[in-house]
Protein backbone atom coordinates (compact mmCIF):
# COMPACT_ATOMS: atom_id res chain seq x y z
CA UNK A 1 0.00 0.00 0.00
CA UNK A 2 1.08 3.20 -0.82
CA UNK A 3 1.40 5.87 1.64
CA UNK A 4 -1.25 8.27 1.12
CA UNK A 5 -1.92 11.44 3.36
CA UNK A 6 -4.64 9.27 4.89
CA UNK A 7 -2.33 6.85 5.86
CA UNK A 8 0.26 8.83 7.21
CA UNK A 9 -2.97 10.79 9.59
CA UNK A 10 -3.86 7.80 11.07
CA UNK A 11 0.02 6.68 11.52
CA UNK A 12 0.10 9.88 13.37
CA UNK A 13 -2.71 9.55 15.50
CA UNK A 14 -1.77 6.28 16.61
CA UNK A 15 1.99 7.52 17.83
CA UNK A 16 0.42 10.33 19.72
CA UNK A 17 -2.32 8.35 20.85
CA UNK A 18 0.39 5.35 22.34
CA UNK A 19 2.65 8.84 23.66
CA UNK A 20 -0.38 9.55 25.57
CA UNK A 21 -1.17 6.31 27.20
CA UNK A 22 2.39 5.53 28.37
CA UNK A 23 2.66 9.36 29.27
CA UNK A 24 2.77 8.70 33.75
CA UNK A 25 5.65 6.41 32.80
CA UNK A 26 7.92 8.99 31.56
CA UNK A 27 6.62 12.48 33.06
CA UNK A 28 7.01 13.42 36.33
CA UNK A 29 4.11 14.52 38.52
CA UNK A 30 3.66 17.73 37.91
CA UNK A 31 3.77 16.92 34.14
CA UNK A 32 1.32 14.35 34.31
CA UNK A 33 -1.02 16.74 35.75
CA UNK A 34 -0.48 19.04 33.22
CA UNK A 35 -1.44 16.49 30.90
CA UNK A 36 -4.94 15.67 33.65
CA UNK A 37 -5.55 19.63 32.56
CA UNK A 38 -5.14 18.63 29.24
CA UNK A 39 -7.75 16.03 29.29
CA UNK A 40 -10.29 17.64 30.65
CA UNK A 41 -10.11 20.73 28.50
CA UNK A 42 -10.11 18.55 25.73
CA UNK A 43 -13.37 16.77 27.07
CA UNK A 44 -14.49 20.36 27.36
CA UNK A 45 -13.76 21.40 23.88
CA UNK A 46 -15.33 18.12 22.11
CA UNK A 47 -18.63 19.25 23.92
CA UNK A 48 -17.97 22.69 22.69
CA UNK A 49 -17.52 21.16 19.16
CA UNK A 50 -20.95 19.86 19.04
CA UNK A 51 -22.22 23.42 19.78
CA UNK A 52 -19.26 25.41 18.11
CA UNK A 53 -18.59 23.12 15.55
CA UNK A 54 -21.04 21.29 13.95
CA UNK A 55 -23.93 23.69 14.87
CA UNK A 56 -22.29 26.68 14.07
CA UNK A 57 -23.19 28.84 17.09
CA UNK A 58 -20.91 30.80 19.16
CA UNK A 59 -21.40 29.85 22.23
CA UNK A 60 -19.18 31.54 24.41
CA UNK A 61 -21.02 30.16 27.81
CA UNK A 62 -19.12 26.78 27.70
CA UNK A 63 -18.05 27.11 31.22
CA UNK A 64 -21.61 27.68 32.67
CA UNK A 65 -22.54 24.06 31.67
CA UNK A 66 -19.24 23.10 33.13
CA UNK A 67 -19.84 24.85 36.38
CA UNK A 68 -23.29 23.40 37.05
CA UNK A 69 -21.90 19.93 36.41
CA UNK A 70 -19.23 20.22 38.96
CA UNK A 71 -21.52 22.27 41.61
CA UNK A 72 -24.12 19.68 41.18
CA UNK A 73 -20.97 17.20 42.34
CA UNK A 74 -19.86 19.11 44.70
CA UNK A 75 -23.10 19.75 46.71
CA UNK A 76 -24.37 16.32 47.03
CA UNK A 77 -21.13 15.20 47.36
CA UNK A 78 -20.30 16.84 50.54
CA UNK A 79 -23.59 17.08 51.57
CA UNK A 80 -24.59 12.96 51.43
CA UNK A 81 -21.36 11.29 50.94
CA UNK A 82 -22.58 9.94 47.58
CA UNK A 83 -19.52 8.69 45.51
CA UNK A 84 -18.53 11.32 43.26
CA UNK A 85 -18.83 8.84 39.92
CA UNK A 86 -22.40 7.89 40.41
CA UNK A 87 -22.87 11.85 40.60
CA UNK A 88 -21.62 11.97 36.91
CA UNK A 89 -24.66 11.48 35.10
CA UNK A 90 -26.56 13.83 37.85
CA UNK A 91 -24.45 16.27 36.65
CA UNK A 92 -24.37 15.90 33.22
CA UNK A 93 -28.42 15.88 33.75
CA UNK A 94 -28.21 18.97 35.78
CA UNK A 95 -26.63 21.12 33.28
CA UNK A 96 -28.63 19.36 30.52
CA UNK A 97 -31.66 20.39 31.54
CA UNK A 98 -30.43 24.06 32.85
CA UNK A 99 -29.08 24.06 28.92
CA UNK A 100 -32.84 23.56 27.85
CA UNK A 101 -34.01 26.10 30.28
CA UNK A 102 -31.75 28.83 28.84
CA UNK A 103 -31.44 27.60 25.04
CA UNK A 104 -34.61 27.57 24.35
CA UNK A 105 -35.44 31.12 24.16
CA UNK A 106 -32.34 32.27 22.04
CA UNK A 107 -31.53 29.31 19.90
CA UNK A 108 -33.14 31.45 17.10
CA UNK A 109 -30.67 34.12 17.66
CA UNK A 110 -27.79 34.50 15.02
CA UNK A 111 -23.82 34.60 15.64
CA UNK A 112 -22.86 37.25 17.70
CA UNK A 113 -26.24 37.54 19.28
CA UNK A 114 -26.10 34.59 20.68
CA UNK A 115 -22.41 35.38 21.52
CA UNK A 116 -23.12 38.48 23.42
CA UNK A 117 -26.26 36.51 25.56
CA UNK A 118 -24.16 33.33 26.22
CA UNK A 119 -21.48 35.84 27.82
CA UNK A 120 -24.27 36.99 30.32
CA UNK A 121 -25.35 33.40 30.83
CA UNK A 122 -21.78 32.41 32.08
CA UNK A 123 -21.59 36.12 34.04
CA UNK A 124 -24.80 35.64 35.77
CA UNK A 125 -23.51 31.88 36.83
CA UNK A 126 -19.87 32.68 38.06
CA UNK A 127 -21.92 35.95 40.35
CA UNK A 128 -25.00 33.39 41.27
CA UNK A 129 -21.97 31.03 42.79
CA UNK A 130 -19.87 34.20 44.33
CA UNK A 131 -23.42 35.19 45.84
CA UNK A 132 -23.90 31.56 47.63
CA UNK A 133 -27.13 31.56 46.10
CA UNK A 134 -29.92 29.40 48.35
CA UNK A 135 -26.51 29.09 50.55
CA UNK A 136 -25.37 26.18 48.97
CA UNK A 137 -22.49 27.04 46.68
CA UNK A 138 -20.25 28.13 49.51
CA UNK A 139 -19.81 31.32 48.12
CA UNK A 140 -16.19 33.30 46.37
CA UNK A 141 -14.64 30.42 48.89
CA UNK A 142 -16.20 27.59 46.92
CA UNK A 143 -16.37 23.84 48.44
CA UNK A 144 -13.80 22.17 49.90
CA UNK A 145 -13.62 18.35 50.87
CA UNK A 146 -15.46 16.90 47.67
CA UNK A 147 -14.07 13.53 48.14
CA UNK A 148 -11.97 11.33 45.28
CA UNK A 149 -13.39 8.81 43.12
CA UNK A 150 -12.82 5.01 43.93
CA UNK A 151 -13.24 2.20 41.59
CA UNK A 152 -13.77 -0.85 42.98
CA UNK A 153 -13.11 0.50 46.42
CA UNK A 154 -9.73 1.28 45.54
CA UNK A 155 -9.28 5.54 46.01
CA UNK A 156 -8.01 7.03 42.78
CA UNK A 157 -6.72 10.36 44.18
CA UNK A 158 -6.17 13.10 41.75
CA UNK A 159 -3.13 15.22 43.73
CA UNK A 160 -1.53 12.64 45.39
CA UNK A 161 -1.31 9.85 42.10
CA UNK A 162 -1.89 11.70 39.28
CA UNK A 163 -0.70 9.15 37.10
CA UNK A 164 -3.89 7.15 38.46
CA UNK A 165 -6.55 9.82 37.56
CA UNK A 166 -4.56 10.33 34.88
CA UNK A 167 -6.21 6.89 33.73
CA UNK A 168 -9.69 7.91 34.56
CA UNK A 169 -9.51 10.68 32.89
CA UNK A 170 -7.96 8.74 29.74
CA UNK A 171 -10.58 6.45 29.57
CA UNK A 172 -13.07 9.16 29.88
CA UNK A 173 -11.73 11.36 27.01
CA UNK A 174 -11.54 8.22 24.93
CA UNK A 175 -15.25 7.16 25.21
CA UNK A 176 -15.74 10.75 24.46
CA UNK A 177 -13.77 10.78 21.43
CA UNK A 178 -15.23 7.93 20.14
CA UNK A 179 -19.09 8.44 20.88
CA UNK A 180 -18.63 12.04 19.36
CA UNK A 181 -16.93 10.80 15.99
CA UNK A 182 -19.80 7.91 16.17
CA UNK A 183 -22.39 11.00 16.27
CA UNK A 184 -20.59 13.40 13.76
CA UNK A 185 -21.04 10.55 11.02
CA UNK A 186 -24.56 9.71 11.29
CA UNK A 187 -27.76 11.14 10.65
CA UNK A 188 -27.86 14.01 13.76
CA UNK A 189 -23.59 15.33 12.99
CA UNK A 190 -25.33 15.95 9.44
CA UNK A 191 -28.11 17.28 10.42
CA UNK A 192 -26.44 20.17 12.37
CA UNK A 193 -23.77 20.39 9.45
CA UNK A 194 -26.46 21.03 7.12
CA UNK A 195 -27.97 23.58 9.53
CA UNK A 196 -25.45 25.09 9.81
CA UNK A 197 -24.27 25.34 6.08
CA UNK A 198 -28.10 26.73 5.07
CA UNK A 199 -30.26 26.91 7.83
CA UNK A 200 -33.25 27.69 5.14
CA UNK A 201 -31.71 25.13 2.77
CA UNK A 202 -31.93 22.37 5.87
CA UNK A 203 -35.46 22.95 6.92
CA UNK A 204 -36.17 23.43 3.05
CA UNK A 205 -34.88 19.66 2.83
CA UNK A 206 -36.89 18.42 6.03
CA UNK A 207 -34.66 19.01 8.82
CA UNK A 208 -36.13 20.63 11.98
CA UNK A 209 -32.81 22.90 12.39
CA UNK A 210 -34.21 24.70 15.49
CA UNK A 211 -35.03 21.13 17.31
CA UNK A 212 -31.56 19.97 15.89
CA UNK A 213 -29.58 22.85 17.07
CA UNK A 214 -31.53 22.42 20.46
CA UNK A 215 -30.18 19.22 21.02
CA UNK A 216 -26.89 19.95 20.04
CA UNK A 217 -26.88 22.47 22.78
CA UNK A 218 -27.91 19.83 25.46
CA UNK A 219 -25.58 17.31 24.48
CA UNK A 220 -22.39 19.66 24.38
CA UNK A 221 -24.30 21.02 28.45
CA UNK A 222 -24.56 17.24 29.30
CA UNK A 223 -21.01 16.43 28.71
CA UNK A 224 -19.34 19.61 29.91
CA UNK A 225 -21.10 19.03 33.47
CA UNK A 226 -20.00 15.13 33.22
CA UNK A 227 -16.58 17.16 32.83
CA UNK A 228 -17.46 19.22 35.72
CA UNK A 229 -17.74 15.64 37.70
CA UNK A 230 -14.26 15.03 37.32
CA UNK A 231 -12.91 18.39 37.46
CA UNK A 232 -14.24 18.75 41.15
CA UNK A 233 -13.26 15.33 41.93
CA UNK A 234 -10.03 16.05 41.10
CA UNK A 235 -8.53 18.01 43.59
CA UNK A 236 -11.66 18.11 45.50
CA UNK A 237 -11.78 21.54 45.75
CA UNK A 238 -14.00 24.37 43.87
CA UNK A 239 -14.95 27.80 43.39
CA UNK A 240 -15.96 30.24 41.31
CA UNK A 241 -13.13 31.56 39.65
CA UNK A 242 -12.63 28.29 37.95
CA UNK A 243 -15.65 28.82 36.02
CA UNK A 244 -15.52 32.47 34.95
CA UNK A 245 -15.88 34.18 31.66
CA UNK A 246 -12.04 33.67 30.43
CA UNK A 247 -12.90 29.89 30.95
CA UNK A 248 -15.25 29.79 28.41
CA UNK A 249 -12.85 31.78 26.10
CA UNK A 250 -10.22 29.79 26.03
CA UNK A 251 -12.59 26.60 25.33
CA UNK A 252 -14.05 28.68 22.64
CA UNK A 253 -10.13 29.35 21.61
CA UNK A 254 -9.48 25.68 21.72
CA UNK A 255 -12.01 24.98 19.11
CA UNK A 256 -11.60 27.28 16.65
CA UNK A 257 -7.56 27.59 17.04
CA UNK A 258 -7.57 23.56 16.19
CA UNK A 259 -10.16 23.39 13.82
CA UNK A 260 -13.93 23.79 14.39
CA UNK A 261 -15.90 20.76 13.49
CA UNK A 262 -12.93 18.22 13.85
CA UNK A 263 -12.30 16.15 16.53
CA UNK A 264 -8.22 15.73 16.35
CA UNK A 265 -8.17 19.93 15.60
CA UNK A 266 -9.65 20.16 19.18
CA UNK A 267 -7.50 17.80 20.76
CA UNK A 268 -4.77 19.32 19.31
CA UNK A 269 -5.83 22.93 20.41
CA UNK A 270 -6.45 21.75 23.87
CA UNK A 271 -2.42 20.20 23.90
CA UNK A 272 -1.44 23.39 22.41
CA UNK A 273 -3.85 26.15 24.50
CA UNK A 274 -3.28 24.08 27.79
CA UNK A 275 -0.36 22.35 27.36
CA UNK A 276 2.06 24.73 25.14
CA UNK A 277 1.49 27.84 28.03
CA UNK A 278 3.32 25.40 30.72
CA UNK A 279 6.24 24.89 28.27
CA UNK A 280 7.04 28.57 28.29
CA UNK A 281 7.01 29.29 32.55
CA UNK A 282 9.93 30.94 32.25
CA UNK A 283 8.38 33.86 30.28
CA UNK A 284 5.71 34.30 32.40
CA UNK A 285 5.08 37.95 31.70
CA UNK A 286 5.72 37.33 27.69
CA UNK A 287 2.93 34.13 27.67
CA UNK A 288 0.01 36.06 27.09
CA UNK A 289 1.71 38.84 24.46
CA UNK A 290 2.96 35.50 22.37
CA UNK A 291 0.19 33.99 22.86
CA UNK A 292 -2.55 36.56 21.04
CA UNK A 293 0.10 37.31 18.43
CA UNK A 294 -0.06 33.40 17.92
CA UNK A 295 -3.89 33.59 17.17
CA UNK A 296 -4.01 36.75 15.06
CA UNK A 297 -1.06 34.97 12.84
CA UNK A 298 -3.25 31.72 12.83
CA UNK A 299 -6.92 33.86 12.31
CA UNK A 300 -5.05 35.87 9.12
CA UNK A 301 -3.21 32.41 7.57
CA UNK A 302 -5.57 29.55 8.64
CA UNK A 303 -8.92 30.62 9.67
CA UNK A 304 -9.96 26.93 9.52
CA UNK A 305 -8.31 25.87 12.46
CA UNK A 306 -4.73 23.80 12.12
CA UNK A 307 -6.62 20.38 11.36
CA UNK A 308 -9.84 21.39 9.83
CA UNK A 309 -12.52 18.63 9.29
CA UNK A 310 -11.38 16.47 6.46
CA UNK A 311 -13.75 15.34 4.17
CA UNK A 312 -16.66 12.29 4.83
CA UNK A 313 -15.57 9.22 2.88
CA UNK A 314 -18.83 7.22 2.14
CA UNK A 315 -18.33 3.48 0.74
CA UNK A 316 -19.66 4.60 -2.20
CA UNK A 317 -18.06 2.11 -4.19
CA UNK A 318 -19.54 -0.78 -2.33
CA UNK A 319 -23.22 0.67 -2.67
CA UNK A 320 -22.53 1.43 -6.24
CA UNK A 321 -23.40 -2.39 -6.82
CA UNK A 322 -26.71 -2.74 -5.70
CA UNK A 323 -29.56 -1.52 -7.17
CA UNK A 324 -31.84 0.73 -5.58
CA UNK A 325 -35.54 1.08 -7.21
CA UNK A 326 -36.59 4.58 -6.69
CA UNK B 1 -58.05 14.01 -7.88
CA UNK B 2 -56.80 17.29 -6.32
CA UNK B 3 -53.19 16.80 -4.63
CA UNK B 4 -52.53 20.31 -3.21
CA UNK B 5 -55.35 23.10 -3.15
CA UNK B 6 -54.38 26.38 -2.42
CA UNK B 7 -57.48 28.34 -1.65
CA UNK B 8 -58.05 32.28 -1.68
CA UNK B 9 -54.20 32.43 -0.46
CA UNK B 10 -53.32 36.64 0.76
CA UNK B 11 -49.88 37.37 1.81
CA UNK B 12 -48.90 41.24 2.42
CA UNK B 13 -45.39 42.63 2.50
CA UNK B 14 -46.03 46.12 3.92
CA UNK B 15 -48.09 48.29 1.59
CA UNK B 16 -47.49 45.58 -0.85
CA UNK B 17 -50.51 42.99 -1.80
CA UNK B 18 -47.51 40.31 -3.13
CA UNK B 19 -50.11 37.81 -3.70
CA UNK B 20 -53.98 38.17 -3.75
CA UNK B 21 -56.55 35.56 -2.88
CA UNK B 22 -54.71 33.15 -5.07
CA UNK B 23 -56.70 29.59 -5.76
CA UNK B 24 -55.75 26.81 -8.11
CA UNK B 25 -55.74 23.15 -7.39
CA UNK B 26 -53.17 20.59 -8.41
CA UNK B 27 -54.37 17.12 -9.95
CA UNK B 28 -52.03 14.22 -8.73
CA UNK B 29 -49.91 12.91 -11.14
CA UNK B 30 -49.62 16.27 -13.51
CA UNK B 31 -47.29 18.45 -14.33
CA UNK B 32 -48.65 22.00 -13.04
CA UNK B 33 -47.14 25.17 -14.21
CA UNK B 34 -47.54 28.97 -12.16
CA UNK B 35 -45.81 31.44 -14.66
CA UNK B 36 -45.98 34.92 -14.80
CA UNK B 37 -43.81 37.91 -15.74
CA UNK B 38 -41.24 38.46 -12.92
CA UNK B 39 -42.05 40.22 -9.55
CA UNK B 40 -45.46 38.77 -10.06
CA UNK B 41 -45.49 36.51 -6.80
CA UNK B 42 -44.70 33.29 -7.96
CA UNK B 43 -42.00 32.71 -5.42
CA UNK B 44 -44.21 33.89 -2.68
CA UNK B 45 -46.99 31.40 -3.53
CA UNK B 46 -44.23 28.57 -3.21
CA UNK B 47 -43.23 29.77 -0.24
CA UNK B 48 -46.99 30.06 1.30
CA UNK B 49 -47.31 26.41 0.19
CA UNK B 50 -43.90 25.32 1.99
CA UNK B 51 -44.74 26.96 5.13
CA UNK B 52 -41.41 29.42 4.58
CA UNK B 53 -43.75 32.39 4.74
CA UNK B 54 -46.83 32.48 6.95
CA UNK B 55 -50.11 33.43 5.23
CA UNK B 56 -52.20 36.09 6.10
CA UNK B 57 -55.55 34.91 4.73
CA UNK B 58 -56.73 31.36 3.03
CA UNK B 59 -55.66 28.03 2.89
CA UNK B 60 -53.07 24.96 1.78
CA UNK B 61 -54.31 21.48 1.48
CA UNK B 62 -52.05 18.54 0.70
CA UNK B 63 -53.48 15.53 -0.12
CA UNK B 64 -56.51 16.18 2.04
CA UNK B 65 -54.87 17.55 5.12
CA UNK B 66 -54.70 21.12 5.85
CA UNK B 67 -50.75 22.24 6.14
CA UNK B 68 -51.84 25.55 6.65
CA UNK B 69 -49.10 27.06 9.15
CA UNK B 70 -47.00 24.32 9.64
CA UNK B 71 -43.75 24.34 10.19
CA UNK B 72 -41.48 23.70 6.92
CA UNK B 73 -39.99 20.48 7.72
CA UNK B 74 -43.34 18.64 8.75
CA UNK B 75 -44.71 19.84 4.93
CA UNK B 76 -41.19 18.23 3.86
CA UNK B 77 -42.04 14.99 5.55
CA UNK B 78 -45.94 14.93 4.30
CA UNK B 79 -44.21 14.85 0.87
CA UNK B 80 -43.84 18.14 -0.36
CA UNK B 81 -40.18 18.90 -1.22
CA UNK B 82 -38.96 21.36 -3.16
CA UNK B 83 -35.83 23.37 -4.64
CA UNK B 84 -35.16 27.24 -4.38
CA UNK B 85 -34.78 29.54 -6.92
CA UNK B 86 -31.34 31.10 -5.41
CA UNK B 87 -29.32 27.62 -5.83
CA UNK B 88 -28.98 27.08 -1.88
CA UNK B 89 -27.13 23.90 -1.64
CA UNK B 90 -24.66 22.29 1.47
CA UNK B 91 -21.51 24.25 -1.08
CA UNK B 92 -18.58 22.72 1.21
CA UNK B 93 -20.14 19.30 1.88
CA UNK B 94 -19.94 16.53 -1.10
CA UNK B 95 -22.79 16.07 -3.77
CA UNK B 96 -23.80 13.07 -2.20
CA UNK B 97 -24.26 14.72 1.08
CA UNK B 98 -26.46 17.05 -0.17
CA UNK B 99 -28.26 14.52 -1.01
CA UNK B 100 -28.27 12.69 1.87
CA UNK B 101 -30.13 15.72 3.55
CA UNK B 102 -33.22 15.46 1.70
CA UNK B 103 -33.45 11.66 2.71
CA UNK B 104 -33.32 12.99 6.54
CA UNK B 105 -37.37 12.94 6.77
CA UNK B 106 -37.22 9.32 5.96
CA UNK B 107 -34.94 8.25 8.50
CA UNK B 108 -35.12 7.74 12.58
CA UNK B 109 -31.93 7.42 13.92
CA UNK B 110 -30.81 9.96 17.02
CA UNK B 111 -28.16 10.91 18.57
CA UNK B 112 -28.13 7.78 21.14
CA UNK B 113 -28.53 5.33 18.52
CA UNK B 114 -25.87 6.42 16.56
CA UNK B 115 -23.49 6.61 20.33
CA UNK B 116 -24.64 3.19 20.02
CA UNK B 117 -23.96 2.11 16.64
CA UNK B 118 -27.06 -0.09 16.61
CA UNK B 119 -27.76 -2.68 13.97
CA UNK B 120 -30.25 -0.98 12.68
CA UNK B 121 -29.10 2.21 12.83
CA UNK B 122 -26.05 1.06 10.59
CA UNK B 123 -28.49 -0.69 7.92
CA UNK B 124 -30.41 2.52 7.82
CA UNK B 125 -27.41 4.47 7.01
CA UNK B 126 -26.60 2.31 4.46
CA UNK B 127 -29.91 2.12 2.79
CA UNK B 128 -29.98 6.21 2.66
CA UNK B 129 -26.85 6.13 0.86
CA UNK B 130 -27.89 4.00 -1.74
CA UNK B 131 -31.04 5.61 -2.14
CA UNK B 132 -28.96 9.14 -2.50
CA UNK B 133 -26.74 7.51 -4.96
CA UNK B 134 -29.51 6.30 -6.97
CA UNK B 135 -31.29 9.75 -6.91
CA UNK B 136 -28.22 11.15 -7.77
CA UNK B 137 -27.73 8.16 -11.09
CA UNK B 138 -31.24 9.48 -12.07
CA UNK B 139 -30.66 12.97 -12.08
CA UNK B 140 -26.99 11.65 -13.98
CA UNK B 141 -24.52 13.12 -11.18
CA UNK B 142 -23.53 9.91 -10.35
CA UNK B 143 -20.05 10.54 -11.07
CA UNK B 144 -19.88 13.58 -9.15
CA UNK B 145 -20.99 12.01 -5.78
CA UNK B 146 -17.68 12.31 -3.85
CA UNK B 147 -16.79 16.06 -5.54
CA UNK B 148 -17.97 18.63 -3.29
CA UNK B 149 -20.64 20.78 -3.99
CA UNK B 150 -19.32 23.99 -4.96
CA UNK B 151 -17.39 21.92 -7.83
CA UNK B 152 -20.13 21.50 -9.76
CA UNK B 153 -21.38 23.48 -12.70
CA UNK B 154 -24.77 25.93 -12.47
CA UNK B 155 -26.69 23.35 -14.05
CA UNK B 156 -25.90 20.49 -12.53
CA UNK B 157 -26.18 22.45 -8.95
CA UNK B 158 -29.96 22.67 -10.37
CA UNK B 159 -30.19 19.06 -10.96
CA UNK B 160 -28.41 18.26 -7.53
CA UNK B 161 -31.39 20.62 -6.09
CA UNK B 162 -33.40 18.33 -7.65
CA UNK B 163 -31.74 15.13 -6.38
CA UNK B 164 -32.09 16.14 -2.89
CA UNK B 165 -35.17 17.10 -2.94
CA UNK B 166 -36.44 13.69 -4.73
CA UNK B 167 -34.61 11.75 -1.93
CA UNK B 168 -37.07 12.22 0.66
CA UNK B 169 -39.46 10.39 -1.48
CA UNK B 170 -42.34 13.61 -2.10
CA UNK B 171 -45.49 13.01 -3.52
CA UNK B 172 -45.48 16.94 -4.74
CA UNK B 173 -42.13 18.36 -5.97
CA UNK B 174 -42.21 21.95 -6.49
CA UNK B 175 -39.38 23.41 -8.73
CA UNK B 176 -38.57 26.99 -8.70
CA UNK B 177 -37.24 28.13 -12.07
CA UNK B 178 -35.26 25.20 -12.83
CA UNK B 179 -34.02 26.21 -15.99
CA UNK B 180 -32.14 29.78 -14.49
CA UNK B 181 -28.83 29.60 -15.94
CA UNK B 182 -29.23 26.79 -17.78
CA UNK B 183 -28.14 26.51 -21.67
CA UNK B 184 -30.51 25.38 -24.27
CA UNK B 185 -28.99 21.40 -23.79
CA UNK B 186 -29.59 21.20 -20.45
CA UNK B 187 -32.71 22.95 -20.54
CA UNK B 188 -34.13 20.06 -23.02
CA UNK B 189 -32.79 17.38 -21.10
CA UNK B 190 -34.63 18.87 -18.01
CA UNK B 191 -37.80 18.83 -19.94
CA UNK B 192 -36.70 15.11 -19.80
CA UNK B 193 -36.07 14.37 -16.70
CA UNK B 194 -39.37 16.29 -15.34
CA UNK B 195 -41.11 13.78 -17.55
CA UNK B 196 -38.95 11.08 -16.12
CA UNK B 197 -39.80 12.44 -12.59
CA UNK B 198 -44.05 12.05 -13.37
CA UNK B 199 -43.43 8.96 -14.63
CA UNK B 200 -42.37 8.04 -11.09
CA UNK B 201 -46.05 9.03 -10.20
CA UNK B 202 -44.63 11.98 -8.78
CA UNK B 203 -46.80 15.24 -9.08
CA UNK B 204 -44.43 18.77 -10.80
CA UNK B 205 -45.54 22.06 -9.67
CA UNK B 206 -43.36 24.29 -11.73
CA UNK B 207 -42.45 28.23 -11.44
CA UNK B 208 -40.59 29.59 -14.43
CA UNK B 209 -40.45 32.10 -17.07
CA UNK B 210 -38.98 30.70 -19.74
CA UNK B 211 -41.83 30.20 -21.76
CA UNK B 212 -40.48 27.15 -24.25
CA UNK B 213 -40.09 24.99 -21.16
CA UNK B 214 -43.34 25.93 -19.54
CA UNK B 215 -45.19 24.84 -23.20
CA UNK B 216 -43.36 21.61 -23.75
CA UNK B 217 -43.40 20.33 -19.54
CA UNK B 218 -46.53 21.34 -18.30
CA UNK B 219 -50.14 20.01 -19.28
CA UNK B 220 -51.82 22.91 -16.91
CA UNK B 221 -50.83 26.38 -16.38
CA UNK B 222 -51.64 29.07 -13.79
CA UNK B 223 -50.67 32.47 -14.74
CA UNK B 224 -50.04 35.58 -11.82
CA UNK B 225 -49.65 39.39 -12.51
CA UNK B 226 -49.69 41.33 -9.82
CA UNK B 227 -50.17 38.71 -7.09
CA UNK B 228 -53.70 38.12 -8.98
CA UNK B 229 -54.46 34.84 -10.83
CA UNK B 230 -54.88 36.28 -14.68
CA UNK B 231 -55.87 33.04 -16.55
CA UNK B 232 -55.70 29.00 -15.65
CA UNK B 233 -55.59 26.44 -18.51
CA UNK B 234 -53.54 24.46 -21.01
CA UNK B 235 -50.74 25.95 -22.32
CA UNK B 236 -51.82 26.08 -25.85
CA UNK B 237 -54.81 28.24 -24.42
CA UNK B 238 -52.97 30.43 -22.80
CA UNK B 239 -50.69 31.32 -24.99
CA UNK B 240 -53.89 32.88 -26.85
CA UNK B 241 -55.27 34.52 -24.02
CA UNK B 242 -55.23 38.40 -24.70
CA UNK B 243 -54.59 39.21 -20.86
CA UNK B 244 -51.51 36.65 -20.95
CA UNK B 245 -50.43 38.30 -23.82
CA UNK B 246 -50.86 41.96 -22.55
CA UNK B 247 -49.11 40.61 -19.27
CA UNK B 248 -45.77 39.20 -20.74
CA UNK B 249 -45.80 41.90 -23.81
CA UNK B 250 -47.84 45.36 -22.60
CA UNK B 251 -50.68 46.15 -24.45
CA UNK B 252 -50.54 47.50 -27.68
CA UNK B 253 -51.52 51.07 -27.56
CA UNK B 254 -48.89 52.45 -24.87
CA UNK B 255 -48.39 56.11 -26.00
CA UNK B 256 -44.46 56.41 -25.66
Amino acid sequence: MKPDADNIRKGAYAAVAVLWILAPLYLDKYWTDVLNNVAIYAALGLSLNIILGYGGMFHMGHAAFFAIGAYTTAIVNTAWGVPVLWLMPFAGIAAGVFAVAVARPIIHLRGDYLLIVTIGMVEIVRIALVNNVFGITGGANGIFGISSPSIFGRQINGVVAPGHYFYLLTVFLGATIILFSLLEHSRFGRALKFTCSDEVAATGSGINAAGYKLAAFVIGAVWAGMTGTLYAAKIGFISPESFSFWESVIMFMIVILGGSGSIPGVLLGAILIIGLPELFQGLQQYRLLIFGIVLVVMMIFRPQGILPPAPRKYPVDKLEKQEVSL
Amino acid sequence: MSLLGVENVTKRFGGLLAVDHVSFSVPEGAVFGLIGPNGAGKTTVFNLITGNYELDSGSVSFAGANITGKPTHRIVAMGIARTFQTIRLFSDMSVLENVLAGRHCRMRSGPVSAMLRLKWQRKEEREAIGKALAELRFVGLAAQAENPARNLSYGNQRLLEIARALASDPRLIILDEPAGGMNELETAALVNLIGRIRDRGITVLLIEHDMSLVMKACEQLVVLEYGKKIAEDEPDAVKQDPLVIEAYLGSGDEDF
